[in-house]
Formats: C-alpha cells, sequence, structure tokens
C-alpha cells in the first residue's frame, strides 16, 4: 500500500492551494506605496555607436520623474560573471566590462539605451518615444564562424577578437585520442547545431526596488530561483550596498528553466533607482521585452567523431564545439559549454579516450546561458546522434550496440574529470524497451504505411552530473562562488517545525517535499513543517535552485540541521527520563528509553526546550533551532533511457510525437507525483526544442523569433502522454537521502530521442538521411526528402 | 480617465481606466484581483482568461471600458466562499496539473468553459482546446488529465500522475 506520510508518499501539494484559487503572491502582483515605473528604452539595432541621446523633449512629458542613461552609472560597477574559464593556453577568457545602461555602443537587440522613470507604465513608455538617440550603425557580427574570422567587426573594441576562449578538455589527452582515430576500424562524423532556445518561463521578469531613507536600507523584489546570489552579486560587485543593507525577496516565482537564475541589469537598475529617487522603482517585462532580454540558451554548432574498433567498442570521442555567449558576459554563461559540457562528454559508455574542444564566441546577439540542462543537452544531444548514426552505418541494432559500450562497474572514472557513483544503465533500459512495445513496433509502422505514414523509433541515453556541487572544486574550475546550500530549523515550543532554506521553489514544489524528509526522520505529521523560503531576510545564506539541486544539496542540509535537532531532543529527552543520552531512541514522534517503557512525545520536550524548568541547563542551551551548510562531495548522477516513435507525413513534412517513454534512475524519490510531473515537463521542453522552437536571428541581427507569434512553444496538442518509469533505482552514495535530482532529466533526454525517430522514419521510406537539424519543422523534413 | 462599472465575481465593482487600459490590467491594478495573470503581449498564452457574460475571453484582448455593465468571472471567484476548491480545480491539484501556477488561473477558465460546452471531451478535444493557453511546467501530461478527470471520466489507464 502506497505511504501517505514521509518520504516516498505522494500527497497533494499545499501550495496549489493558493496557486489554484489565484491567492498567490507572485512578484508582479507586489505594489509597494508609491511606487514609480521603469520603462526601458532598447536598441532596436544590433550593433551601434550612440553618439548622442536627446532627452529634452521626453524630459518634459507628463508624469516623467527622471531617465537615467549611461552616463548615470558611470562609477557604479558592471554587471558581473561568475565563472572565469582558463583557456587550452592556461590564459583566462576574454571578459568585456558589462554597464548596466549602455556606454559609446550598443551591442545587440534588446540592450538598454536609456530608462524612463515616470508616474505610470504608459507614462514612462510614452516618454522613451520621445527620446532622441543618434545611433550609428556598425557591421553585426551574427554567425559564430564569420565573428572568428580575420578582420571581423569586433563586438567589444578593448578585446583582441570575438573569441572568449578556446577551451581544450582534457588537453593532455588530445595526442593519444587522435592516435586512437587513427588506429579506428570505423569512424563515425557529424555535424549539428544545437538551436537557440528562449527558456520562457510563462510569468514574465519583474523587479522592484525600494529604499528606506530612515534606516537606508534597499530591498529588492525579483522574480528569482536564487535570492540570496543576487543579493550578494548585485551588492559586492554594481552597487556596493553590503549585504546587511539589502534585502532580496523572490516570493512566488512562475518558473525558471535557468534563466531567472541570473542577475540582470534591470534588477540593479531599479536598486539603484530607488535610492536615487527615494521612492519604489516597478519593472515589468512584456514578453516581447523577454524574447530580447532574458539569457538565451543552448546554441552550439558541433562537429563531432566517434571512432570504433573491430568489434564496435568506443574507442575515442572527438569533438569541436563553437558557443555562443552573445554579446555580453551573462552569470554563468562560461561555465556552460565547458564544465558543464566537456564533463558529460563519457556519458554513459567506457570510452576511454575522449577530447572536447570549445571556442566561445562573441556575437551580436542577446547573452546566452543555462537554460533546463545547461550543457548536459548539448553534450547528450551529440554523443546520442553520433552512436545513432555509427550504429547505422555499421548494421548493428542501436540498443545493442550502447548495450555493449554501457559502463557496468562503479564507482567509475571517466576520462573527462568526473567519477559516476552509482547507475544501472542496463537496468533503465530494461524499463524502457519494457514500456516501448519494441515487438509490436513493426506492426504500427506497417499500419501507419498503410496510411501514407513513415514511423521512426529513436532510443537514447542519458547521463547527467546535478547537485553541483563541491566548492572546492567547482573553486578550481573557475567558480567565483560556493556551492553549499543551507537550512535552518526552528522548532518550536509546542512541537511545529519550521525550516528557513537557501533552496528556491518556482514550481518544484518544496512546501510539499521538504517536510516529507522532516515527518520522516521525526516521525511526525508533514503538515507540522513549514518552509520558508525566497527571501534574504529570513533564509540562511544559500545558493538556490537550478542544476536539480534542491533536493540534493538543499535537502542534504535540511537533514543534517534536522540530525542535529534530533540529538539535542534525545539529550533532553534523556533529562526528562533520567536516563543516558545513549540509550534514547526517536520512533514516531515519541522518544524512550531503550529496553524500558519509558517514553515522552516529541512536544513534550519541545515545550521543556523553550519552558526550561526541569532541564540540563548547565550542559546544553534553551531552545531548538539548528542550522546546517551542506557543500556535498561529488554531483550526483541520474541517468535514464528515452524512447519516442514519430509519424511523419511525407506529403507535408509534419512529424508527430505518437509515443514518448522514459525510464529513470534518480536514486531514492521524496514524492513519486512531483518527481513524475518533472519528467514530463522536461520531455514538454525537450520535444518543443526538438520540433518547434527556434531563436532565430537573420545576417543583421535582428531577433526573427522575438514573440509567441513567431517562436513555436509547445502546445498541448503538439504532444502526448508520456510513459515514464523510475524503477530503477541506485541510490547516490554521498548524500544523505541516497537522492540525485530530477528536475532537468527530461530536457536532457528527449531531443535526441525524437530526431533519432525522425531519421528512422525517414529512412524507412527510403531517403537517405542522417541528420536533420533541430528543430525539425515540416519545411525541414520535406527539404530533407525532397533534396 | 473614464469611470466603469461592471460585475466582477457577482460583486459590482468599479473604477477610472483609460481608453487603452486592458480588461487585464484593469482587474490586475484598479481592481486588485490579482489571480488573473498576464504571460504575454500578443494574445497568445491564456494566462488571462477570464469569462465575460458567461463566455471565456482572453483579458488582454478587450479594452476595460468595453466590459462596462458586463459580467466578469475570475479565478477569484471559481471556489466556494469557505475557499473550498470546486470539481476542476480540486482535479488539478489531484493530479498535479501545475507546477509554478502562473498559466494556471487561464487552464481552469478555459478549461470550465470546456467543460461547460462539452461536458465529456476526448483528450483529443482537451488538447484542441488548450490550443490558445500555454504551459510551459507540465509538459500538459497532468493538466488533459485533471480535465478528462474533472469530466467523471476514468483517467486510471494514463500512465503515471
Amino acid at each position: 500500500m502506497p505511504k501517505d506520510n514521509g518520504i516516498g508518499a505522494s500527497p497533494k501539494r499545499r501550495e496549489d492551494v493558493r496557486f489554484l484559487s489565484g491567492t498567490g503572491n507572485y512578484t508582479d502582483d507586489i505594489q509597494v506605496n508609491g511606487q514609480a515605473y521603469v520603462h526601458f528604452l532598447r536598441s532596436d539595432i544590433a550593433h551601434a555607436k550612440i553618439n548622442g541621446i536627446d532627452l529634452d523633449a521626453a524630459s518634459a512629458m507628463p508624469g516623467v520623474i527622471k531617465i537615467f542613461t549611461g552616463a548615470d552609472f558611470e562609477g557604479v560597477g558592471g554587471i558581473p560573471c561568475g565563472w572565469q574559464i582558463t583557456d587550452r593556453h592556461g590564459e583566462p577568457m576574454q571578459e568585456p566590462a558589462h554597464p548596466v545602461l549602455a556606454q559609446g555602443k550598443v551591442r545587440y537587440v534588446g540592450d538598454q539605451i536609456a530608462a524612463v522613470v515616470a508616474e505610470s507604465v504608459e507614462q514612462a513608455r510614452d516618454a522613451a518615444e520621445a527620446i532622441e538617440v543618434d545611433l550609428e550603425e556598425l557591421p553585426a557580427v551574427v554567425d559564430m564562424k564569420a565573428a572568428l574570422a580575420d578582420g571581423a567587426t569586433k563586438v567589444h573594441d578593448d578585446l583582441t577578437s570575438n573569441l572568449c576562449y578556446d577551451w581544450g578538455f582534457v588537453e593532455e589527452n588530445k595526442p593519444a585520442v587522435d592516435a586512437a582515430f587513427e588506429a579506428a576500424a570505423h569512424v563515425t562524423t557529424l555535424e549539428l547545431r544545437n538551436n537557440r532556445l528562449v527558456a520562457n518561463p510563462m510569468e514574465p521578469r519583474v523587479a522592484i526596488g525600494d529604499f528606506n531613507r530612515a534606516t537606508g536600507d534597499s530591498t529588492l523584489y525579483t522574480t528569482s530561483q536564487n535570492p540570496h546570489v543576487i543579493r550578494l552579486l548585485m551588492g559586492a560587485f554594481v552597487l556596493g550596498i553590503p549585504e546587511h543593507k539589502l534585502r532580496v525577496v523572490a516570493p512566488d516565482v512562475g518558473g525558471g528553466f535557468g534563466t531567472k537564475i541570473f542577475h540582470y541589469a534591470e534588477e540593479a537598475f531599479c536598486t539603484f533607482a530607488a535610492k536615487s529617487l527615494n521612492r519604489a522603482v516597478k519593472w515589468t517585462s512584456t514578453r516581447s521585452e523577454a524574447f530580447i532580454s532574458d539569457a538565451h540558451g543552448r546554441d552550439h554548432v558541433t562537429k563531432i567523431e566517434l571512432a570504433l574498433d573491430a568489434e564496435n567498442n568506443f574507442t575515442a570521442v572527438r569533438t569541436d564545439t563553437h558557443a555562443n555567449m552573445g554579446a555580453y558576459l551573462s552569470t554563468f554563461a562560461p561555465s556552460v559549454p565547458t564544465w558543464l559540457h566537456g564533463t558529460l562528454m563519457a556519458g554513459n559508455y567506457k570510452t576511454p579516450l575522449i577530447y572536447v574542444n570549445v571556442k566561445a564566441v562573441f556575437t551580436n546577439t542577446v547573452p546566452v546561458d543555462a537554460y533546463r540542462g545547461a550543457g548536459r543537452p548539448e553534450a547528450t544531444f551529440q554523443l546520442e546522434r553520433v552512436v545513432d548514426k555509427a550504429a547505422r552505418e555499421l548494421g548493428v541494432d542501436p540498443i545493442a550496440l550502447r548495450r555493449q559500450n554501457f559502463i557496468t562497474e562503479f564507482p567509475y572514472a571517466t576520462p573527462v574529470a568526473v567519477e559516476y557513483d552509482t547507475g544501472d544503465y542496463h537496468g533503465t533500459m530494461d524499463a524502457l524497451e519494457n514500456m516501448a512495445d519494441i515487438s509490436g513496433f513493426e506492426a504500427r509502422r506497417k499500419a501507419s504505411e498503410a496510411r501514407g505514414k513513415l514511423r521512426g523509433f529513436g532510443v537514447n541515453c542519458y547521463i547527467e552530473a546535478c547537485g553541483i556541487a563541491p566548492s572546492n572544486l567547482v573553486g578550481q574550475l573557475g567558480a567565483r562562488a560556493g556551492l553549499y546550500e543551507s537550512a535552518t530549523v526552528r522548532v518550536n515550543a509546542t512541537g511545529g517545525l519550521v525550516v528557513m532554506t537557501g533552496s528556491h521553489s518556482h514550481g518544484q514544489g518544496h512546501e510539499t517535499s521538504f517536510p516529507q524528509v522532516i515527518a520522516e526522520m521525526i516521525g511526525i505529521d508533514e503538515s507540522m513543517v513549514e518552509i520558508v523560503h525566497g527571501d534574504t531576510a529570513n533564509t540562511p545564506m544559500g545558493m538556490g535552485t537550478y542544476g536539480s539541486r534542491s533536493i540534493a544539496v538543499g535537502g542534504s542540509a535540511m537533514v543534517r540541521a534536522t540530525e542535529k535537532i534530533i540529538a539535542k531532543a534525545k539529550k533532553i529527552a534523556a533529562h526528562l527520563m533520567e536516563a543516558a543520552d545513549a540509550d534514547i531512541e526517536l520512533k514516531d514522534g515519541a522518544f524512550s528509553v531503550a529496553g524500558t517503557d519509558k517514553s515522552v512525545a516529541w512536544g513534550d520536550v519541545t515545550l521543556a526546550a523553550y519552558v526550561p524548568h526541569n532541564y540540563p541547563l548547565e550542559d546544553i542551551e534553551p531552545g531548538l533551532e539548528e542550522t546546517a551548510f551542506y557543500d556535498p562531495a561529488n554531483f550526483t548522477y541520474p541517468s535514464g533511457a528515452y524512447a519516442c516513435e514519430v509519424e511523419v507525413d511525407p506529403e507535408t513534412g509534419k512529424v508527430t510525437i505518437e509515443a514518448f517513454n522514459a525510464a529513470d534512475d534518480f536514486g531514492n524519490i521524496i514524492n513519486p507525483m512531483i518527481v513524475d510531473g518533472q519528467v514530463h515537463g522536461g520531455i514538454g521542453q525537450g520535444i518543443g526544442q526538438a520540433l518547434l522552437e527556434n531563436a532565430a536571428y537573420d545576417e543583421n541581427g535582428q531577433l526573427l523569433s522575438a514573440s509567441y507569434m513567431d517562436y513555436a512553444m509547445p502546445r498541448a496538442s503538439d504532444v502526448p502522454f508520456y510513459g515514464v518509469d523510475h524503477s530503477s533505482q541506485t541510490p547516490c552514495t554521498h548524500n544523505p537521502l541516497g537522492v540525485k535530482g530530477c528536475g532537468e532529466a527530461g530536457a536532457i533526454g528527449s531531443p535526441p530521442a525524437v530526431i533519432n525517430a525522425v531519421v528512422d522514419a525517414l529512412r524507412s521510406g527510403g531517403h537517405d538521411i542522417h541528420h536533420i537539424d533541430m528543430p525539425v519543422s515540416p519545411s525541414r523534413v520535406w527539404q530533407a526528402m525532397n533534396g | 480617465m473614464s469611470q466603469v462599472t461592471m460585475t466582477v465575481n457577482g460583486k459590482e465593482m468599479s473604477g477610472a481606466a483609460e481608453g487603452r487600459t486592458l480588461l487585464s490590467q484593469f482587474l490586475r491594478e484598479t481592481l486588485g484581483l490579482t489571480g488573473t495573470h498576464v504571460g504575454c503581449d500578443t494574445s497568445q498564452c491564456g494566462a488571462c482568461v477570464v469569462h465575460v457574460d458567461g463566455v471565456a475571453i482572453k483579458a488582454c484582448t478587450m479594452l476595460a471600458l468595453e466590459a462596462e455593465g458586463a459580467s466578469v468571472d475570475t479565478i477569484e471567484g471559481q471556489a466556494a466562499p469557505d475557499g473550498t476548491l470546486n470539481a476542476l480545480q480540486q482535479a488539478f491539484q489531484d493530479h498535479h496539473g501545475l507546477q509554478c501556477g502562473f498559466c494556471t488561473p487561464g487552464m481552469i477558465m478555459s478549461a470550465a468553459d470546456l467543460l461547460k460546452n462539452n461536458p465529456q471531451p476526448t483528450e483529443a478535444e482537451v488538447r484542441h482546446h488548450l490550443e490558445g493557453n500555454i504551459c510551459r511546467c507540465t509538459g500538459y501530461h497532468n493538466i488533459v488529465k485533471a480535465i478528462l478527470a474533472a469530466s467523471g471520466q476514468d483517467v486510471s489507464s494514463i500512465a503515471a500522475e
């Protein structure tokens, strides 16, 4: 019988009640007394010199309070980058200045030229239209390879070129990798593009700066996945405000998917302007603005080669990738194509030799940074596509080729610097084969063909590195932050608990799942535990939620703090029962003395902690509140096998997803319902990337798909019901819950399955096609079929 | 600015609106009913769906002044006065049909309109009806399942919640 409380149960989400009744508290729902509104005048030219800005007419418009330009931010820090990459030659990456408002030049369509603060948002918009900007258009750099050509226009005049870094990994392995390719019995080569995407959480970004002149305190309300990170970056590096004078609040946040990790100029602007004007200043992004100001994702161009010996064992992998950084370095941009991508190139396979080269390139486009999966989808896509192509070239079954090369012994040290602690790749593949009804495929294909359609089946595996991760390791790799997580567990006198966590929930359901862990540990009902998150004023310094790290790192911090609580509570219980500490057991919310019938309830002990009349005051302090910071020993390594079945209409090129099945190994699972939902959402986004989504620029740097009229978001009719299976569970060995994280798997594992299926379908129709770039739109498929 | 009066969730409400003020903006900012969300500016996302005189519309496609005298129902009026969720809202909670919650008000109002006109929709009809409502979190699986369940259909054969 399923559990109804604690770890492994699926209680209904408590946060749903407010979201279902329209009583959530999203940032745009907040109105601060006397707030003014800001509208940003953004460049509609990709690359230009600013010769002058005439504010006279605009400043005289009704309701205008003040118009800011780059000149107002001289002496203020720029938007910092949180990760420094060292290149193949030991040199640091090129790191351009990133002003809050443009200074001297605009570098992408969307770059902020001026900020109009007015009494209403309409007045601010009206006035922005009256600003006269003299822009001298410069050639735009859009294509990455053209950006690196001799004589290319430079995005940043003070850098030596448009090359941010040329990264080799592992550089010392290169000669051995090259030799393995010389010796290979077979080499499969594939060139592909991982399409540029826009994350598109349904809630656009919002920032409200507030300032209290009496206390000198600044407050920023913002749509963030990590309010403490914003406080540190903005306070220390941009505005020079110490943490104790700056509060950052991220209340209900309507989805993140990575794009709400980063510190954005609009946040710094609103905080700065509120202090300067002594008035709250609010910015609410429109969706059109989001397309040209939220950091984009992916945008890699890759050549991958796979070497095999005569027995079809993988002997080496070699890749050459160009990764688009856009015009400026967003907060974690440099880490995505490097440490979050190169370290995953072993995938699920025991390939002994791997070399990854990545050239990161500046272009006149929106900055690119982490989007759900961040580097790992790019790694998985190229690897699983080239393995599929190799199987086809060799005439072997793609599942058999994968199984033959699976890593089967753990821990496993890859040649790309990470050590997988656990996994069972045959186990997830077995589960997938059970779900996907492979034996019935030929009959389904014949039925499709009878209707004039082509049917294809595609499979792939994935491995990801989650729960980022040991601070000392990421520090060596260039991170300018620690990556621990924190929790304070406060037990109230009558026994209820409040957990203040540095993790942030923006759809993941922490308010429901985190209490399940504590309920399990103490043996009480989940309803006795409340979660507080999202406000630097009442949570300990934490690094926030991304990289599938909440339960693995934040949950572990909560466990550690709760262990301290239980240890102290046992001392109190021992005193109350006049027994030795070591003899006290905690079960089902009661403390007992081993081997006796003596016991005291949880609530008796918590009350004693706060009413310490009969209490060991000489040994321990009153009260019951503990904090823990948890810094993991390693990443976690979820893995899985996914399968997609498609039908292609040869008349139109339209692809429909007929079935999608996913078998994941997330280690132990706290709330199966929430985990399934996370996988569903990831698959939906992965299908979106594979079939529909594309942030397309023209040669002048204009974003052609800059609204929902042009950027094809997946809709309900584009996807089927998904099959998901989590029966294969190999617990993580180095965190106390044995959990691995599940937030990104669906988005990482699904695009290659879709494309593998489409290629399979087209080949079944006699088309000699090995690859089509994403998104496989009807026009691309039709063109591939019709040459 | 003009004064506009409408019946919102059964209660007469008035406020000032410019000619260009959208109904979505009027509900959120003037009446303080922030449950109606704005997720785009091209009338694509559906987060702002409300019912005007019993018909589901995107509140961003209508001017506040056009709603003069109309009866408007929003997400805030869906639960019982004591807070008990209605059957559709409850199905969304039971089947995990929401994650971040931002698209949810529009999903509920749109699905309520479907079930009013088609009490036993097929899966394909549900998916087609949601063409104008974008969700980025759920991959739609549990939204479609919740709507089918709310219509009284057996969803136990649909894979995993």
